[in-house]
């Protein structure tokens, strides 16, 4: 049991189940294939979120910006296709992983080149971000009225059996796989959550690779910008409004800790499907929807409490003390 | 004990620290600023310059500056709390509830007060008792103070305080001074008290500084820093109370962002997020610039989103502007 504990994967794993179970008990349907792709799907934009954060929590850095960069990436996204709708979707959804980027490029130059903590500089865009989504469209919506057929129904075109959207969780899974587990950039973003004194000396660049982690939380948030407006047909300030703190909330249910270096792709899809498990499984226990804020908390510290227990016996203490030294 | 030192250190030499070299001419330049944006809304609106637009003024920054001043002691000791806003919508929410069994105006203040200190405890129970970092224990209890106030009201919300209680949101104690700006100068004053002039402020710094350091000198980092936490509680509760009062009503959502502008505040006020250095004087400058800008734009019809942007924007140019300084001197 104890080194079941221990695996953050397993763990969530059974968790998952283990809420999955209850729920069907009393309602045999809910674990029926259908749904559980319906949760899939439901769950796709939280977690290719919470995979951008996680690039910027290895580093030990936070992106609280991530919310409202997806809220003005979508709201450009979908003033440009309301006023062009000949654009084609494709050529949007690179703008949008391009404005995105450029997004994240700004709050990592600020981190990178001016040395200010990640905390107060993505505090200060979010509220940034935000605003200029109202200066732009002047507070007005954008509905689905607007939009033309393809923006709106490309992410639910079925494909092998499982909507577009999920189709583009799987494939940045994947890529985000790939990144962590093959790539120098991947290893130096663990390297330097771990130890920064050491990943200096070993030759990595620990600004630089900031700047990257950030423009990766960018460019993920942009792309769910388009997603998000398509998914919901709706643009307007308060998209997407504290959802910040669940992108966060998935990565540190998933096992990231926040004190950097340690994280999983794995973990953190699991994080993302928890909660969305839970969202799907409230209002089919007849539980108000207004318990979600309550048990996400909750599960955000529950998750923490774990983490710190595990991260305390891989005997980091002895390296943190010779960094004290 | 990594919390922010975990996101904020971002490089291994931090010996240099831009803002610490700054601070000494940070409140001077902070009343440069305010006495510039008193003079800009002077000149632009022919409203701003008399006594009851003045005194209204004071109600966009005492309830938030009021945490501040809290905040800026949890800061200067390298911790967070970012669960200030939700708490007061948990005490909101619950002297709401008290109002719904009939108690009477003490009471209530006392449920407001006493919801905020039991809350704080609660986030330096975790930090310290846990040694959990500050950062993500305030994001989950963030989530779940404000998870609690809409449990209990929903889409719903809670009126009908006695006027006697709306006194404390609304009444004035002499002429143009309001109790919430009494409030708010009285605390400052005390905090100045304790952070510059008490052994207790000293370790605070020590703390900041180095926590391993300050353990090895016999300071104990723990309570001091439990303490902190329930000192950030005690002033959100009684910011609820004023919110309250003045507002009439509780709705979960009430407060929303405060957290922001209480932190933007204390970074503002010169005070380093890598902790060890920072004043009350300072939070207390920027408590009023914040105010006066807020304020100024609101005359001029400037919606509040629009102002969030002024808003960030002040908290990283004014952050950025003293290390571009440094750099641009290095490099002559």
């Amino acid at each position: 049991m104890n080194r079941l504990l221990k695996n953050r994967e397993i763990f969530l794993f059974l968790a998952i189940l283990l809420v999955l179970v209850l729920v069907t008990l009393r309602f045999p349907r809910f674990a029926q294939p259908n749904n559980l792709l319906t949760i899939f799907n439901d769950s796709s934009i939280l977690m290719m979120l919470a995979l951008g954060q996680m690039a910027v929590i290895l580093t030990r850095s936070i992106d609280l910006s991530m919310a409202s960069n997806l809220a003005l990436t979508g709201m450009i996204v979908a003033m440009t296709n309301a006023a062009f709708p000949g654009i084609p979707i494709p050529l949007l959804i690179v703008m949008c992983v391009f404005i995105g980027g450029v997004l994240g490029a700004f709050n990592g130059i600020l981190v990178w080149k001016l040395e200010i903590p990640p905390i107060v500089v993505t505090l200060g865009t979010l509220t940034i971000f935000r605003g200029l989504v109202f200066v732009i469209s002047g507070g007005a919506w954008v509905n689905a009225a607007q939009m033309s057929p393809d923006f709106v129904s490309l992410q639910r075109t079925i494909f092998l059996g499982l909507p577009l959207l999920s189709w583009f969780a799987i494939a940045t899974a994947l890529l985000f796989y790939l990144l962590m587990t093959r790539t120098p950039l991947g290893r130096a973003l663990y390297a330097i959550g771990v130890n920064p004194t050491a990943s200096v000396y070993t030759g990595i660049d620990v600004g630089r690779t900031k700047f990257y982690a950030f423009v990766i939380a960018g460019a993920v948030a942009g792309l769910c910008g388009y997603l998000w407006i398509s998914r919901y047909v709706i643009a307007s300030v308060e998209v997407a409004g504290g959802y910040e703190l669940n992108i966060i909330a998935a990565c540190v249910i998933g096992g990231v800790s926040i004190a950097g270096g340690i994280g999983s792709v794995a973990g953190v899809l699991m994080g993302a499907i928890f909660l969305g498990v839970i969202n799907n499984a409230l209002p089919v226990i007849n539980i108000s929807p207004f318990w979600q804020m309550a048990i996400s908390g909750t599960a955000i510290l529950l998750a923490v409490v774990l983490n710190a227990r595990g991260e305390r016996r891989k005997g980091r203490i002895i390296l943190k003390k010779a960094e004290a030294v | 004990m990594t919390d922010i030192h975990a996101t904020g250190r971002s490089l291994p030499n931090r010996l240099d620290n831009p803002l610490k070299s700054a601070v000494l001419s940070w409140e001077s330049l902070l009343v440069l600023v305010a006495v510039g944006i008193f003079l800009l809304n002077s000149f632009a609106s022919p409203y701003f310059l008399n006594a009851y637009s003045l005194s209204d003024l004071t109600f966009n920054f005492t309830e938030k500056g009021l945490i501040a001043l809290a905040m800026a002691l949890l800061i200067i000791s390298g911790e967070i709390d970012l669960s200030v806003a939700a708490i007061i919508a948990l005490a909101s929410t619950m002297m709401g509830l008290a109002l719904q069994y009939g108690a009477d105006t003490p009471t209530l203040v006392a449920v407001g007060v006493g919801v905020g200190i039991l809350c704080g405890a609660f986030n330096g129970f975790l930090v310290t008792g846990l040694k959990l970092p500050s950062i993500v224990v305030t994001i989950g209890t963030m989530s779940l103070f404000r998870g609690i106030a809409f449990i209990v009201l929903g889409d719903q919300s809670f009126k009908g305080y006695p006027p006697s209680f709306s006194w404390f949101g609304q009444g004035y104690v002499w002429w143009v001074i309001s109790l919430e700006l009494m409030l708010f100068l009285v605390s400052a004053v005390i905090y100045w008290v304790l952070l510059h002039r008490t052994n207790f402020g000293r370790r605070v710094f020590a703390i900041g500084n180095n926590d391993v350091a300050a353990q090895f000198s016999g300071v104990r980092v723990d309570r001091i820093k439990f303490i902190l936490f329930c000192l950030t509680g005690l002033m959100s509760g009684i910011a609820a109370v004023l919110l309250t009062a003045r507002l009439g009503s509780t709705r979960p959502s009430i407060a929303e962002g405060f957290e922001l502008e209480a932190i933007t505040m204390v970074v503002l006020g010169g005070v380093s997020i890598l902790g060890g250095a920072g004043s009350i004087v300072g939070v207390v400058l920027a408590a009023l610039i914040i105010g006066l800008v807020t304020f100024g734009l609101g005359l001029l019809n400037v919606p509040g989103i629009v102002m969030t942007i002024f808003t960030g924007s002040l908290l990283i140019v004014v952050i950025a502007l003293p290390i571009l300084f440094r750099m641009w001197r290095l490099r002559a």
